[in-house]
């Protein structure tokens, strides 16, 4: 039984990908059906994984070095379940965009299949032990989401999907380069049995490579240009799953590189670096979004600066000496972060697409007024911006308040400031458009009527967010089910 | 006497260092790709030169097994970015993006 758990969530997106080539009048519903299939396993997965601790299985029966072995940790377990939650939303909302209605149409066509894959990738990644396999998946999960920018043909997303690819070619040569240096020094790929053995310097070496590599997918500074452009231009529910979803993979599996393989190859310097990064992302991508006049635009930005904190897990979590008590909780806090985020940000770019069709534009001033028109999605919007910018009970806050305890009890003031600084700089950059949106005069006449249901998608993710930082306790204890060593005894000895 | 399999490493090495300076001195995106797939041909040889670790057992397979799906996973994304390209020149006349113009094509 367990087996299928974990194999289905990875099979069963791949196999609707395939149906939804060849039926494509039956493509949306059968996508949407996947979706909550998988929801649905990932929920019952997440409950065994609880009960019984981690679960590994071998695919095949063949055990690692030489088989692919899938296993699902409280990590892993709990972005599938995010994950799944997001797309099953994301899917639905995307019916009324891009289901059949007799006219064939490309985007139409494309868009089921093209969702589906990148479901099965993201879910491979976070289930996924082998740094080949790793490698698969990412390319699966990019190359999609790259077909997913530019699936309007239009010439300003066709460019933003270039430059995406380019940057995603030379994050996945440089991991996969990584990969075989260490399949050359220790003649596996598991990240399990890597663990366990002496690493030197040709493991440093495939790891930071494989760590450039990731950065640069998960577009962290200054490897981040690709993705305003590309992620503001694609239709709204593909933004929402490019934004919400993908980086997450990414990262995900820098995390297991360094806590779960190598924690003993992480140095000072390496840590700082990241660390860094990070915060300048934070800090450059929030200056960079208060600056812009397009809706979707200015979340596209925010993600920028929300993926930069990301990286402050590095010298939280991974700091030497007086950090250790705190580790456990930094580690965790960025999971949070990460899982708020994609709530937030997927019912947030869900609300702007709305908002895009009501209005027919989203330049800042279409907004004006628009919270009489629709409540509903302006409410979504409006909780959805209470988590990004860490207000107190969404989880956001919780996740702040964990990095904020590590960073203040282990005497680490500097990271400590910038994630006040983020959080002032996301209230400065979402006040515009919440002010435009619930100001009281001006409404535009002639706005395109947008359905309820539909606008009540975006606020069940948003309510999901807060109700993460509500019902905290949980999520928290569930992230520690199979936690690497490292994560609570920092990466430095 | 070097052994072949060095002479295959380090001249997957050589392809490597030249397929990363194409592909970041090039503005023209065709040219890119190109460089790419010369990047990605050098990390394949250098992985296949990894298989031959221990001359008295003969060549591990597992490399092998993965570069044809290297290989398989590179064409996909050649396909995708040709594609792309194709629509790119279509709707733009313009082979390479807006911030690498007037860079040597």
């Amino acid at each position: 039984m367990t087996t299928l758990l974990l194999s289905l969530p990875v099979a069963l997106p791949l196999l609707a990908a395939l149906l939804a080539v060849a039926a494509s009048r039956q493509a949306a519903g059968l996508a949407m059906a996947t979706g909550f299939l998988v929801l649905g396993l990932s929920v019952w997965l997440a409950f065994e994984v609880a009960a019984a601790g981690p679960i590994t299985i071998a695919l095949g029966g063949w055990e690692a070095p030489l088989g692919i072995v899938l296993r699902a940790d409280g990590l892993g377990a709990g972005f599938l379940v995010v994950s799944a939650m997001v797309m099953a939303v994301v899917l639905v909302a995307a019916q009324p965009s891009f289901e059949d209605q007799g006219q064939e149409s490309r985007a139409g066509f494309a868009f089921w299949p093209l969702a589906l894959l990148l479901f099965a990738g993201l879910n491979t990644a976070f289930l996924s032990r082998d740094l080949f396999n790793l490698f698969v998946a990412l390319e699966l999960l990019t190359l999609s989401a790259i077909a997913l920018v530019a699936i309007e043909g239009k010439a300003g997303s066709v460019t933003a999907a270039l430059r995406y690819m380019v940057f995603a070619l030379l994050g996945s040569v440089l991991f996969l380069l990584g990969a075989a240096l260490a399949y050359a020094a220790h003649a596996t790929l598991d990240i399990g049995l890597l663990a366990q053995v002496e690493l030197g310097w040709p493991m440093a070496a495939a790891l930071a490579l494989m760590t450039m590599g990731l950065a640069i997918k998960t577009a962290l500074f200054p490897f981040h240009a690709w993705l305003p452009p590309a992620h503001a231009g694609a239709p709204a529910p593909a933004s929402a799953m490019l934004s919400a979803l993908v980086p997450k993979a990414s990262f995900v599996i820098l995390l297991r590189l360094w806590f779960d393989l190598a924690p003993e190859l992480a140095s000072p310097l390496l840590l700082a670096v990241l660390g860094g990064l990070g915060a300048v992302a934070v800090i450059h991508g929030s200056l960079l979004a208060i600056g812009q006049d397009r809706l979707k635009l200015i979340i596209a930005y925010s993600t920028v600066a929300q993926l930069g904190y990301l990286f402050l897990v590095f010298p939280l979590a991974g700091g030497a000496g007086g950090a250790q008590p705190w580790s456990a909780g930094a580690w965790t806090a960025a999971s949070f972060h990460a899982f708020a985020h994609m709530l937030a940000k997927a019912a947030m770019f869900l609300a702007a697409g709305l908002f895009l069709r009501a209005v027919g534009h989203d330049r800042l001033e279409g907004l004006r007024g628009l919270a009489r028109a629709m409540p509903i999605a302006c409410f979504a919007f409006g909780l959805s911006a209470i988590s990004l910018m860490g207000l107190p009970l969404s989880g956001g806050f919780t996740a702040k308040y964990l990095l904020l305890t590590s960073a203040f009890a282990s005497g680490q003031w500097g990271w400590g400031l910038v994630l006040v600084a983020g959080g002032l700089l996301a209230a400065i950059y979402l006040f515009r458009p919440l002010n435009l949106m619930f100001s009281k005069e001006g409404a535009a006449a002639s706005l395109t009527p947008v359905p309820r249901w539909e606008q009540v998608l975006p606020l069940l993710l948003a309510l999901a967010a807060v109700l993460l930082g509500l019902f905290s306790a949980g999520p928290f204890a569930f992230l520690q089910i199979g936690r690497p060593g490292a994560a609570a005894e920092g990466l430095l000895p | 006497m070097i052994p072949s399999a060095t002479l295959f490493g380090l001249a997957g090495a050589a392809l490597v260092g030249i397929g990363l300076y194409g592909f970041l001195a090039h503005a023209h995106l065709l040219r890119r790709l190109l460089s790419f797939n010369v990047l990605g041909s050098g990390v394949f040889l250098m992985f296949g030169a990894a298989a031959w670790r221990s001359p008295w057992i003969g060549a591990d397979a597992v490399p092998h097994a993965l570069i044809i799906t290297g290989i398989v996973v590179k064409l996909a994304g050649s396909a995708l970015a040709i594609a792309l390209l194709v629509q790119l020149a279509r709707a733009t006349r313009r082979a390479a993006l807006p911030e690498d113009e007037g860079r040597p094509p």
